[in-house]
Order: C-alpha cells, then structure tokens, then sequence
C-alpha cells in the first residue's frame, strides 16, 4: 500500500481510533470505568439506539432522512406495554401477554415506514417533511394512547427478558447461566455481575442480519446505486420507488424492533425517553459512523461504532463527574468533527 | 461505401411536432453495422430530439423506424435497450459511489447461492467479466475496484461505454462524447469509437466539435430547423462544406435547402 493509501485508510477509520481513545480517558478519569459492569451497562443501554441508527442508516444511503424514528419507536413502545398490561391484567400468562405485545409492537412498525415511503417514492414529498409529519402524528398518538404518562404495571416477568443475561457471576463465588442465583444476600446481589445481556443479543443479530443484507446482496446494491445516483438507477432498470418504500419501511420496523426492546429493558412503555431527541441521536451515529447526508454511503458497522461512541461518552462523562448537558455540546462537536474528517481525507483508490 | 449491405437501422419520414413547433420534420436516415454517423447541426436543429425519438425517450408522431430488416415500435428507452439501442448521455448514468464493475452491472448484478441458499453478490465473476470487456476495447484503468468519483472524466465515458458493449448493444448512440473532455482524452474516446465500429457496432455520434466527427465517421448527416438539409460522405466533403450546411449559408453546390 503506499503512503496516501495508508493514510486514507487511516483517516476513513478515525471512529475506531477515537472510540478507543475515549475508553482510555475515562480509564482514568471515571473510577470504576473499566469493568465487566460498565461494559455491560453500556451494552444494554445502547441496544436500543443501536437499533433505531441501524434503520437510520438504510434511509441515509438512499439520500434520504428519517426524522420520525424517535417518536415511532415511543408510540410502539407505548403500544406493546399496553397489550402487555391489558391481556396480563386480563388473566393471561405473563408470557403470553409479552409476546403479544411483541408481534403487535413489530407488525404494526410497518405502517408508519410504508406511508413515509409512499409520500417520499410516489407523490415525491421531500423525505425531510413526510417524515417530519410522521415524526408530529407519531408523537401525538403516543401521548393520546399513554395520556402522557409511562405506561407501567407490567409483570415481572417482562424486566426478567429485557434486563436477563446469558451469563451471572459472582466473583470467586459461583456462576450460572440463564438462571439469575436466588436466595443471595444484599451485599452478594450488589457485586452480582450479569454478562451479555440478552437485549444485546438480540440487537446485534437484527444489525447482523441487515447488515449482511446491505452489504452483500442485490437489495442492498440497489440502495447504494440510489444514493449515489438516482438516474442511472432509474435508468439501469432498478424499480426505485418500490424500493424506497422497503427502505423506509426497515427504518420504522428497526423504530418498532427498538419500542419493544425498550418496553422489555425499563419495564415501562415510554413515548419519550427521558425526553431526548432520539432520532436525533440516531442521525447523529449514522454520520459519525462514515455516511453522508448526501447519500450513497455508509454501512451498519461504522453506525454501531457511532453509537457506542455516543453511549460511552454518556456513561464516560457521568462516571468522570462531568455535568451531563456537556454530553451535547460534545455531541454536536463530534458530529461536526466526523463530518470534516470525512471531507478532508481522500477516497481510497486501488492500483 | 456499404450500399450493398441490410441497413441496421433505418428511419422514414420521421416527424415529431410538440404544440405548434415541428421539433423533426420528415427526417429519414440509415445506419449501417459497424459504420459511425455524424449527427450535425445548430443548437435547436432537431438532432437531440431525433437521438430520443429512436431511444425511446419520444414517440414520433409519424414515420417508421426499422431495426435490422424489421419495423419496430419504440415506446420506452427499455424497448430500444431490449433491441440493443444504447444510448450514453452528456451525465453518462453512472452511480459515482460504486466501482467500475458494479456500474457495468449495475441493476443487472449477477448472483450467486451463499451455502446453497443465500443469494448474494457475484463480486469475483463481475469484476472478470468487465475486465474482458475492458481489455476487448483497450481500455485502461487502474483497477475495477475503484469508484468512479475517482476516475477522469474519459475514463469515466469509457466505463458507460463499456457497459452498453457488455449488454450486447448493436448501435450506440452518444451524446457529445467529447465535450467535458481535455485534450488528451477527447483522443482516447475517439480511438475507442474507432474500436467498436472495426469491431461491428454502428454509432450515431452527436457532436458539435466537427474536428472530432471527422476524424472518426464515416458518413454525416447534417439537420437544420428540423429537416436534413444534407448528407455527405466524410472522404468526400471538407468542414467548411459542412459548417455551410449547418448555419444555412448557401454557397455550396448540392446543398439541399430545407
């Protein structure tokens, strides 16, 4: 490889290099950073953002915007907690009633994508307002549905799926697996470690999964080929607006797949959580992780970077005692860095 | 020079009117296999409107249109493509995100089964395919791994080239091939029509740098305010005959007025 090839090669995998520098910062300055706890903690959290930027990234590449992800996500997340309370309050089995909520929270995550990608592909709305329209009619259900509190009063059972590990370990005591240890003390549960999260799990297969889609196959080839130039899709026979609406369809279902995964993690159905602008977020991950707004690029690996990069910085900064609103100043600066970065290293050309 | 031989293409009386303005008026012209026609004329002479009508872009309003021997009906640019019209635009319908092979492909990938079953991308077989068709037309670049936002802009035209010629097209239209080009690469274009027509693809090429045409077509075909005014072979005429024919200045025997 030669020497600008070194170099593009470098600057074009910056996040990996920065993600890794932040790690060893907060090492130091956040006590208790560096453990199996902290990396849990930070895998479960992000499980479901990684979701909602995972969808983000498809309508990206198409050239497109989602911005109505965050408030999809509260509205199935409200959904799905309600069919969970409502069919348990009813006398069904915990177990029942969960999976319910999840095929009733996944199927209806269809809707929301298919009309924003019918406004977007057939009646030519910009993608930044169909969806901006979603993002209002989202929100609004939400909090009709919720009446603008949490939903809650869910079994036990649900915060048992959505907060299990695959693994438990009680250093120098026992470990076990699936099973949470019973009968423990007080001061034995606190020191209690749970490892891989099941939420996480889940998370990474669907990002497999699509990933493995988008990178590999005909259908994602054909979203690249219309980020990069709609014409020439057009042109080369490729039936674009049909697979618009799929993309925008993916985007909402991952909305959906995130809405329930939060449901079962907080054991509460949130429109909004902890008010923050998740789609945002999203957005913001996707960018970080390589793609442009100008579509055409991007991929689901470098979105997962993104957000690990955003979550570690949460829990980075609350561990180190630094004041959490210095977590969106540092946000938007990354975002902005990412996108300098990106402009200021060449492409990588091959000999 | 090929009178003898079946035209491949061949256009009667083609008339294309859009309101009150008849854009193409009773044009007839013929395109034999292997042969490069220049298509001339002012701005608004009619020459764009004509390349569409026979890629399938318009539908004339009267005439015939017969492709090897058999009269035709082109209703889409996918009609012309399925007879093996190709048609490269100024824009050259290029995605510049992806590499060389993948736009000589593109929207028509070829696959194969992961573990028997997955059907995924055929990166191997696409790349060697191109690189034959590449090699066949002498063209070089560097590696078919490359996007094309990093090519120049004859490589570029070579890559949109090569792909109508690896889908079979039998007459390749284009659009001022020249005209983004630097000096060094208007000659490689012009080397590389020269290719295909030894090769037996006909070209209808458009192009108001008469230098170019002459160097590389074999017959011209010159259009003002609609109707053909001329045509000429390339051994028998000069440009000035031809730049005459072009802004309607009638000093030159022959010269048909329109």
């Amino acid at each position: 490889m030669s020497r600008t090839q070194v170099i593009a090669r470098v600057g074009r995998n910056w996040v990996i290099l920065f993600l890794f520098l932040l790690c060893v910062i907060f090492s130091f300055t956040g006590r208790g950073f560096l453990s199996l706890k902290t990396l849990n903690n930070i895998l479960l959290t992000s499980s479901p953002a990684l979701l909602l930027a995972a969808g983000e990234t498809f309508v990206i590449i198409t050239g497109g915007i989602d911005l109505s992800v965050g408030f999809v996500r509260g509205l199935i997340s409200v959904i799905s907690a309600i069919v969970i309370r409502d069919l348990y309050a009813l006398g069904y089995s915990p177990y029942f009633a969960i999976f319910c909520g999840i095929v009733v929270g996944v199927l209806l995550g269809f809707l929301p994508g298919l009309v924003n990608g019918i406004l977007v592909a057939r009646f030519r709305v910009p993608p930044f307002i169909a969806t901006l329209g979603m993002y209002g009619i989202a929100n609004g259900l939400a909090l009709r549905y919720s009446k603008g509190f949490p939903i809650t009063f869910l079994p036990d059972e649900v915060g048992e799926i959505g907060n299990g590990f695959f693994f438990y370990l009680l250093p120098g005591r026992l470990f076990t697996v699936f099973e949470k240890p019973l009968g423990l003390t007080e001061a034995e549960a606190r020191n209690l470690v749970g490892i891989v999260p099941y939420a996480t799990v889940i998370a990474f297969a669907l990002l497999f999964v699509f990933g493995f889609v988008l990178s590999k196959t005909q259908f994602g080839q054909h979203i690249y080929a219309i980020g990069g130039n709609i014409d020439a899709a057009r042109r080369a026979g490729i039936p674009v607006e049909k697979h618009l609406i799929r993309v925008y369809v993916i985007s909402s279902l991952f909305a959906a797949f995130s809405g329930v995964l939060s449901t079962l993690i907080f054991s509460i159905g949130t429109h909004t959580q902890f008010a923050a602008s998740l789609e945002l977020f999203a957005i913001a991950a996707v960018v970080i992780g390589g793609a442009s707004l100008m579509g055409g690029k991007g991929n689901i690996l470098g979105t997962a970077l993104g957000v690990f990069v955003l979550s570690v910085l949460e829990v980075g900064f609350l561990m180190s005692g630094i004041l959490p609103f210095y977590r969106y100043i540092a946000v938007g600066a990354i975002l902005v860095f990412a996108v300098v970065i990106d402009q200021l290293f060449p492409e990588i050309v091959y000999d | 020079m090929e009178g003898e031989r079946r035209p491949l293409l061949e256009v009667r009386n083609i008339v294309k009117r859009f309101g009150g303005l008849v854009a193409v008026n009773r044009v007839s012209m013929e395109v034999y296999p292997g042969e490069v026609v220049g298509l001339l004329g002012d701005n608004g002479a009619g020459k764009s409107t004509l390349i569409k009508v026979i890629s399938g872009v318009y539908r004339p309003d009267e005439g015939q249109i017969f492709f090897e021997g058999r009269e035709v009906r082109i209703t889409s640019p996918m009609d012309a493509i399925r007879l093996g019209i190709e048609t490269i635009y100024q824009d050259l319908a290029l995605a510049e995100n992806l590499n060389v092979y993948s736009n000589i492909f593109l929207g028509r990938e070829k696959l194969k089964k992961l573990f028997n079953l997955i059907p995924v991308l055929d990166h191997e077989y696409m790349m060697q395919e191109s690189k034959k068709v590449l090699d066949r037309l002498g063209i070089e670049i560097p590696s078919l791994r490359n996007k094309i936002k990093t090519l120049s802009g004859g490589q570029r035209q070579s890559v949109a080239i090569s792909r109508s010629i690896y889908w079979n097209a039998k007459l390749l239209i284009m659009d001022e091939p020249t005209a983004a080009l630097g000096v060094t690469e208007q000659r490689k274009v012009l080397n590389l029509v020269k290719t295909l027509s030894a090769q037996g693809v006909a070209i209808i090429i458009i192009s108001h740098q008469l230098y170019d045409v002459f160097q590389v077509a074999h017959r011209l075909v010159v259009l003002r305010r609609g109707e053909k005014v001329g045509e000429r072979l390339t051994h028998e005429t000069n440009p000035d005959e031809i730049v005459s024919l072009i802004v309607g200045a009638e000093l030159v025997e022959g010269g048909q007025r329109g």
